[in-house]
C-alpha cells in the first residue's frame, strides 16, 4: 500500500520517518515515533476502521480528536479510540468488527483498592489551547498555583493545526505569526511558571458534588483535583451536518481533517469536497491545497460565505469551485465516499428540487459552525465549584480573541482568590470584543492608478479585525485605526518618507492580501511581488504563471523574475517577483502556481438518487436516522430526554456531541422554538474510561486459572 | 350534591407506578388523568433505573406483585408489539464467604416454599453459567432463571403511549398543589393550571410521596435515598443473569449489575451507609468504588471502559417494603408509594392490583398482599434482599 504522508510542505519542518513497525490485522505497517494509531493507519492507506454493530456499516476517522469513538480498533485485543492512541512498536491492530471481545485478566484472590490520588490547587484550568494557555500565563504571573490539563499530547489546542498566520492585533495577541508559533510562544512562556503544572494526555472526566474533578491523567492514572476555582478553556465542537451518507468513512470534521493533515502530516485524500463557507472551511481548504490535495468544491449554504473575505479570496484565486445558496444533500459510496449530491437551496435552507448535481470526490469536510464545549460549566455551576470561562467554551470566535479572553479570564480568576491587586482595564474588554466582532463590511476595492515609485497594495476590503501590516511596516507608512483595528488599512504616501519595498507587509499579511508593486525602473512594466506558500518545488524562475485579482478573475499570464525570503519572516513565506504590465499590475493580489485539477464540471446527477434526508443519522453512535426522531418529533415530542429513550440517540460512546446539537437544529427546522424543548442533563464521564483504571487497586496475589 | 367526578382516577405521577398504572386502568376502560410536574413521563427516577426484574423477594405480597409484573414484561411484546428490550436472563446471588453462603440459603428455602422458580447453584455449575466469574473463593451461588431484565426508558414510553391510545390523559409540567376532600373522601385534584374532580386519588410519586401525602394530611414514612449507577461500553455477550453480590466492602453494601443485550454492563451499587436526601450529582466516590467491586468480582472487566454513570433516588421505607393500598383516613386516596428502589420490577403489578381494587375485582390474595403492605403496619420486619 502506498504511505500516504506530506513528504514536503511549505510551512511544517519534516518530521521524524515512519519507523515504528506494528500490524493491521496480519500486514506489518510503520508509525512515526509517537504517532496516534489514527494517523498512521491513515498514512498506510486504511481509511476503514472496522463496521457498526448495529447495522454493519463502515467506520473511520470522523473528529480525529477523542470524542466521537467512531475511529475505534482493537489494539493489542482491547477496544481503543485510536486517534488518541499512540502506536507502539510491534502493536497488533484489528478492525473493530461489530462487538468487541474482551481479553482475559488474570483472576485475583484479594484485591486492595489504593485510594484515588488526589491534587489540591488554586486554579486548575481545562484545556491547553489559545484560551488556557493565556489563562495560566497570568495566573503564573500572578502568583497563583495552577494546573494546566490537555487531553492531548502536546499544548496548544488548535493552534497546533493552525498554519497560517493570525489575524487580530499584533500588539495583543501576536498577529501575522503562525498559528503554530503561537503555541510555541505561549507554551514556552506558561513553561517558565514554577507554579504552573501541565498535564498532558489528561482529561477532565466529571465534576462531582464534593466540587473535585476527576481527571484521567496522562493516560495512566485516576487522580482527583481539587481546585479553589476552575477555569474552562476547553474550546469547541464542530456542529455536524445530516445528510444520507454522512457517517461514511470519508466524512470528516474540519478539525479531523486538520489534525490529519497540519499536526501529522497525513495525506488523507486526493479529492476534497468542502461543506461550509465560514473562517474554518475555507482555510482548510487552504490547507489542502498547500498539502498537495485537490479541493474540488466548496458550498456554503448562505447567501455568502461568512468567512473573512481574504480567505475565501486564496481559495478562489487557487481556482477552487466555490458555490453559496448550495448545499450537500448526501454523499454516496459503498464502503468510503466516493461522490457527493450538490443542490441549490431555498432561502429556507432547504434544497431546490432538480437542482442536483454529483461531483466526484474521495473526501467530504463538514465545516458547519461551532458549538461550545461547555458542559463543565453547566457541572461546575451545579456544584457550587467557582469557574470562568474563556475562549470558544465561553463564546465561539476567532483564535486569537480567545488568547485575549484567556488573558482577562486568568485575571479575573487571580482577583476571585484574591492573588490580583490590579483592576482589569476597561480597554481589555473592548478589545476583546473588537477581536470577537464578525466580519464587518466589505468596501469595495478601489484599482490604484499610480505609475511611479514603489508601494504595497491593499487588497483587503473587508472590516475584520487585523493589524500587522501597519505594524510591521519600518516607514510607518500603513495607517490602522489602533483604536478599531477593524478599520482597513491605508497606506500614506507621505513626502520624504518613501516606501523602501521590504516586502515586510506583503510577507506578513494573513489574508495574503498585499502586494508590492514597484515602477522604480518603468513606468511601462512593473515589478509586482506576492506572498508565496505553496511548496517552492512549483516555483522555477522564468516559468510563467496565471496571475488574478482579487476575486480570482485571471488577467495574465506572467514570468516570475525572482523570489526572495524576508527577514524576519522566513518562515514558509516567500515573496515571489513578477514582470507586469503596468494597466493590471496593481490589480494583481494572486498566482496560481498549484492547478488544482479544473473542479469537475458538476454534473447532473445520473438519476433520482435512491437516498432521503430520513436517511440521514444523527446519532452515529446508536446509528439513530433522522426519520425515527422526526416522526417522534411530529407525534409531540418535546422533551430530548424521551427522543433518548425511544431512539437511544445520545446514549453511545460520544454522549450526545454530535447529536443533540443536531436534534436541537430539527426542532427549529420544524419551526418549534427551543424554550418548547426540555433537553437532557450532562452526565459523566466526559470520555469513556478503562474499569481498571479507575478502580485502581493493588494485586496482592496473581493467580491465572 | 357535588358535581359528577371527570375522572375515575387521577394519579400523581408519570414514573415507573404511575404510567402502567395508567395503562391498566385505562384498559379497563376507567377515565384516567396523570399529572406529572416534570416535562415528559418517566423523567424522576424511572429513567435511573438499571431494569432488573425478578420475582425473587423474601415477601410473599412483593413476590406476588413481581410475579404479575414479569408475566406483562415478558409477554408485552407478543401482546403490543413494542420491544422493551425484555430478557430472561435470571438472577444469580453469588457467595464468597461462608455466611453470606448461609443467609442465602436459608432464603432459598423459604423463596422455594413460596414457589419460586430459584435453586442453590454448586461453584462449577454457577462457573458454567457465568463463565468470567471470580473463580478464587467463590462458594456457588442462587439462580432463578425466570427473573430478567428490560429498558426502563423503553417500558415507560410503551405504557405511556398505549395508555394514552386507550384513552389516558397526561398533564406534563403541572403540579398538584392541593387535594381536595368532601365528606372525608378525594373530591378534586387542584393544580397549579386547573382543578379535576375525581374519585380516586393514586399518589404515585415515588421520592415525593411523602410531599404529596401532606396535601392530603396524611403522614407517611417514605424518604429517598441517593445511588449511583453506570454503563460501560458494549462488548459480545458474556454472561445472561443479573448478579448480586452482597458482602460488605468499604463505602458500600450491595453490588449488582447484569449485561443488557446489547452488550453494555449496567451495574449499580448500594451506598453505606445510606445517604439520604435528594442528591441528583455525581460523587466523587462511586467510580473508583463500582469499578473495585467489577474487576473483584469478574477480572476481565477491568479492561472495559465505562460510558457513563448516573444518580437517583429510592423511596424508601422503614422496612424496604412499599405502601399500598387505601389509607384509614381519607376514602378514595390509595397509595402506591415507597417502592424502595424496586418501583421499575412492581410497577406492572402494583398497576393491575390497584386497578382490581378500584373496579371492585380483587382477589382474595390481592387483599391479603394489600392489607400486608397497608401504610400502617408493623415497620420492624426488614426486607431480607434489597
Amino acid at each position: 500500500m502506498p504511505e500516504s504522508r506530506i513528504k514536503s510542505h511549505p510551512i511544517l519542518p519534516d518530521t521524524s520517518e515512519a519507523t515504528l513497525p506494528f500490524y493491521w490485522k496480519d500486514q506489518q505497517f510503520f508509525a512515526r515515533p509517537g504517532e496516534m494509531l489514527a494517523s498512521a493507519l491513515i498514512a498506510n492507506g486504511v481509511q476503514i476502521f472496522g463496521h457498526h454493530p448495529k447495522d454493519n456499516s463502515a467506520q473511520g476517522v470522523f473528529c480525529a480528536n477523542g470524542q466521537c469513538s467512531q475511529c475505534m480498533v482493537i489494539a493489542d485485543a482491547v477496544p481503543v479510540k485510536s486517534c488518541m492512541t499512540p502506536v507502539h512498536a510491534g502493536m497488533v491492530v484489528h478492525p473493530a468488527e461489530g462487538l468487541p471481545k474482551l481479553p482475559d485478566i488474570p483472576f485475583q484472590k484479594k484485591i486492595t483498592p489504593i485510594p484515588t490520588p488526589e491534587l489540591v490547587v488554586d486554579a486548575l484550568i481545562i484545556g491547553g489551547g489559545p484560551a488556557g494557555l493565556s489563562a495560566a500565563i497570568e495566573l503564573g504571573t500572578l502568583g497563583v498555583s495552577t494546573l494546566l490539563i490537555d487531553d492531548k499530547d502536546r499544548l496548544g489546542g488548535k493552534l497546533v493545526l493552525q498554519t497560517h498566520r493570525f489575524f487580530g492585533s499584533s500588539e495583543a495577541v501576536y498577529a501575522g505569526t503562525r498559528g503554530i508559533d503561537i503555541a510555541k510562544k505561549l507554551e514556552e512562556e506558561v513553561r517558565s511558571f514554577q507554579l504552573v503544572s501541565v498535564w498532558l494526555r489528561s482529561t477532565a472526566l466529571g465534576i462531582f458534588e464534593d466540587q473535585s474533578v476527576g481527571v484521567f491523567r496522562e493516560a495512566e492514572v485516576y487522580t482527583l483535583v481539587r481546585p479553589k476555582v476552575l477555569l474552562v478553556c476547553s474550546g469547541a465542537r464542530e456542529k455536524s451536518l445530516a445528510f444520507p451518507g454522512n457517517t461514511l468513512p470519508g466524512v470528516y470534521g474540519a478539525g479531523a481533517f486538520q489534525t490529519l493533515v497540519n499536526r501529522d502530516l497525513v495525506r488523507p485524500c486526493n479529492n476534497l469536497f468542502i461543506i461550509g463557507g465560514g473562517n474554518v472551511g475555507l482555510i482548510a481548504g487552504y490547507h489542502a491545497i498547500q498539502a498537495g490535495i485537490n479541493v474540488v468544491g466548496l458550498v456554503e449554504a448562505a447567501v455568502q460565505c461568512g468567512g473573512y473575505k481574504v480567505h475565501l479570496d486564496k481559495l478562489v484565486r487557487s481556482g477552487v469551485d466555490v458555490r453559496t445558496s448550495h448545499t450537500v444533500t448526501a454523499a454516496l459510496g459503498s464502503e468510503h465516499v466516493e461522490k457527493v449530491i450538490v443542490a441549490e437551496v431555498d432561502k429556507h435552507f432547504d434544497p431546490i428540487p432538480g437542482t442536483e448535481r454529483e461531483v466526484p470526490c474521495d473526501t467530504v469536510l463538514v465545516a458547519v459552525g461551532l458549538d461550545p464545549v461547555n458542559e463543565f460549566i453547566a457541572k461546575a455551576n451545579l456544584v457550587g465549584l467557582p469557574v470562568f470561562s474563556a475562549g470558544d467554551a465561553h463564546e465561539i470566535a476567532e483564535a486569537s480573541a480567545a488568547i485575549f479572553s484567556g488573558k482577562i479570564t486568568g485575571n479575573r480568576a487571580a482577583k476571585f482568590l484574591y492573588k490580583n491587586d490590579h483592576p482589569i482595564p476597561d480597554e481589555w474588554e473592548r478589545v476583546e470584543e473588537i477581536l470577537k466582532s464578525k466580519p464587518g463590511k466589505t468596501i469595495s476595492e478601489s484599482v490604484v492608478s499610480a505609475t511611479k515609485g514603489v508601494f504595497p497594495v491593499m487588497h483587503c476590503s473587508q472590516e475584520i479585525p487585523c493589524n500587522p501590516c501597519s505594524t510591521v511596516c519600518p516607514r510607518d507608512l500603513i495607517l490602522v485605526d489602533e483604536s478599531d483595528i477593524r478599520h482597513l488599512p491605508r497606506f500614506l504616501d507621505e513626502e520624504g518618507r518613501d516606501c523602501i519595498a521590504c516586502a515586510r507587509c506583503v510577507a506578513v499579511c494573513p489574508g495574503l492580501a498585499i502586494s508590492l508593486v514597484d515602477f522604480r525602473k518603468s513606468s511601462q512594466v512593473a515589478l509586482v511581488s506576492l506572498p508565496f506558500e505553496m511548496p517552492e518545488t512549483s516555483l522555477i524562475i522564468g516559468q510563467s504563471v496565471e496571475v488574478s485579482d482579487t476575486d480570482g478573475a485571471l488577467l495574465a499570464c506572467l514570468p516570475v523574475v525572482g523570489t526572495r525570503k524576508v527577514p524576519g519572516y522566513r518562515n514558509g513565506t516567500t515573496v515571489v517577483t513578477l514582470e507586469a504590465p503596468a494597466d493590471i499590475a496593481t490589480r494583481i493580489a494572486g498566482m496560481r502556481l498549484i492547478h488544482p485539477t479544473p473542479a469537475q464540471q458538476f454534473d447532473e446527477a445520473d438519476s433520482n438518487p435512491e437516498v432521503l434526508s430520513d436517511d440521514a443519522y444523527i446519532c452515529r453512535c446508536e446509528r439513530v436516522k433522522a426519520g425515527e426522531i422526526r416522526q417522534l418529533i411530529h407525534s409531540g415530542v418535546r422533551d430530548i430526554n424521551q427522543i433518548k429513550a425511544v431512539t437511544k440517540a445520545s446514549m453511545g460512546a460520544c454522549g450526545g456531541k454530535t447529536c443533540l446539537s443536531m436534534i436541537k437544529r430539527m426542532y427549529q427546522s420544524e419551526g418549534i422554538l427551543l424554550s418548547e424543548v426540555t433537553e437532557t442533563p450532562s452526565r459523566p464521564v466526559f470520555i469513556e474510561m478503562p474499569i481498571s483504571i479507575l478502580a485502581h487497586c493493588a494485586n496482592d496475589e496473581k493467580v491465572g486459572e | 350534591m357535588a358535581s359528577l367526578p371527570s375522572y375515575d382516577v387521577i394519579i400523581a405521577g408519570s414514573g415507573s407506578i404511575g404510567t402502567p398504572t395508567a395503562f391498566f386502568m385505562a384498559q379497563s376502560g376507567l377515565k384516567v388523568l396523570v399529572i406529572d410536574p416534570l416535562p415528559s413521563n418517566g423523567q424522576a427516577s424511572n429513567k435511573h433505573a438499571i431494569g432488573g426484574i425478578r420475582a425473587t423477594h423474601s415477601d410473599p405480597s412483593k413476590i406476588m406483585l413481581c410475579t404479575e409484573s414479569l408475566r406483562v414484561f415478558s409477554t408485552w411484546q407478543e401482546t403490543h408489539g413494542d420491544d422493551l428490550e425484555w430478557r430472561q436472563g435470571g438472577y444469580s446471588f453469588v457467595a464468597y464467604e461462608p455466611g453470606v453462603e448461609k443467609t442465602l440459603k436459608d432464603l432459598l428455602a423459604l423463596q422455594r416454599s413460596l414457589g419460586l422458580n430459584i435453586h442453590w447453584l454448586e461453584r462449577e455449575e454457577l462457573l458454567d453459567l457465568v463463565p468470567d466469574i471470580n473463580p478464587l473463593g467463590l462458594r456457588g451461588g442462587t439462580y432463578s432463571p425466570e427473573d430478567g431484565s428490560a429498558s426502563p426508558l423503553k417500558a415507560s414510553y410503551a405504557f405511556y403511549v398505549r395508555a394514552k391510545q386507550l384513552g389516558a390523559e397526561f398533564h406534563f409540567n403541572e403540579k398538584i398543589v392541593d387535594v381536595e376532600t368532601q365528606a372525608g373522601c378525594v373530591n378534586r385534584v387542584i393544580t397549579n393550571r386547573g382543578n379535576y374532580p375525581c374519585k380516586y386519588f393514586v399518589n404515585a410519586a415515588g421520592s415525593w410521596a411523602a410531599e404529596v401525602s401532606e396535601l392530603l394530611a396524611v403522614s407517611i414514612p417514605v424518604r429517598p435515598d441517593a445511588h449511583e449507577a453506570g454503563i460501560t461500553e458494549a462488548v459480545q455477550p458474556m454472561f445472561a443473569p443479573m448478579i448480586v453480590d452482597i458482602r460488605e466492602r468499604p463505602g458500600s453494601a450491595n453490588f449488582y449489575f447484569y449485561q443488557h443485550p446489547a452488550g453494555k454492563i449496567i451495574f449499580c451499587v448500594t451506598p453505606s451507609p445510606q445517604i439520604w436526601g435528594f442528591h441528583d450529582q455525581d460523587t466523587s466516590a462511586f467510580l473508583p468504588l463500582a469499578c473495585q467491586r467489577l474487576v473483584e468480582i469478574m477480572p476481565k472487566l477491568g479492561n472495559l471502559r465505562v460510558r457513563r454513570t448516573w444518580r437517583g433516588t429510592y423511596p424508601m421505607t422503614p422496612d424496604g417494603n412499599p405502601l399500598l393500598g387505601p389509607v384509614d383516613e381519607v376514602g378514595g386516596y390509595l397509595l402506591a408509594a415507597g417502592m424502595c428502589g424496586q418501583g421499575f420490577m412492581l410497577g406492572p403489578g402494583v398497576g393491575i392490583i390497584l386497578t382490581h381494587l378500584v373496579t371492585g375485582n380483587l382477589t382474595e390474595q390481592e387483599r391479603v398482599c394489600l392489607q400486608s403492605l397497608h401504610y400502617k403496619r408493623d415497620f420492624s420486619g426488614l426486607e431480607k434482599l434489597k
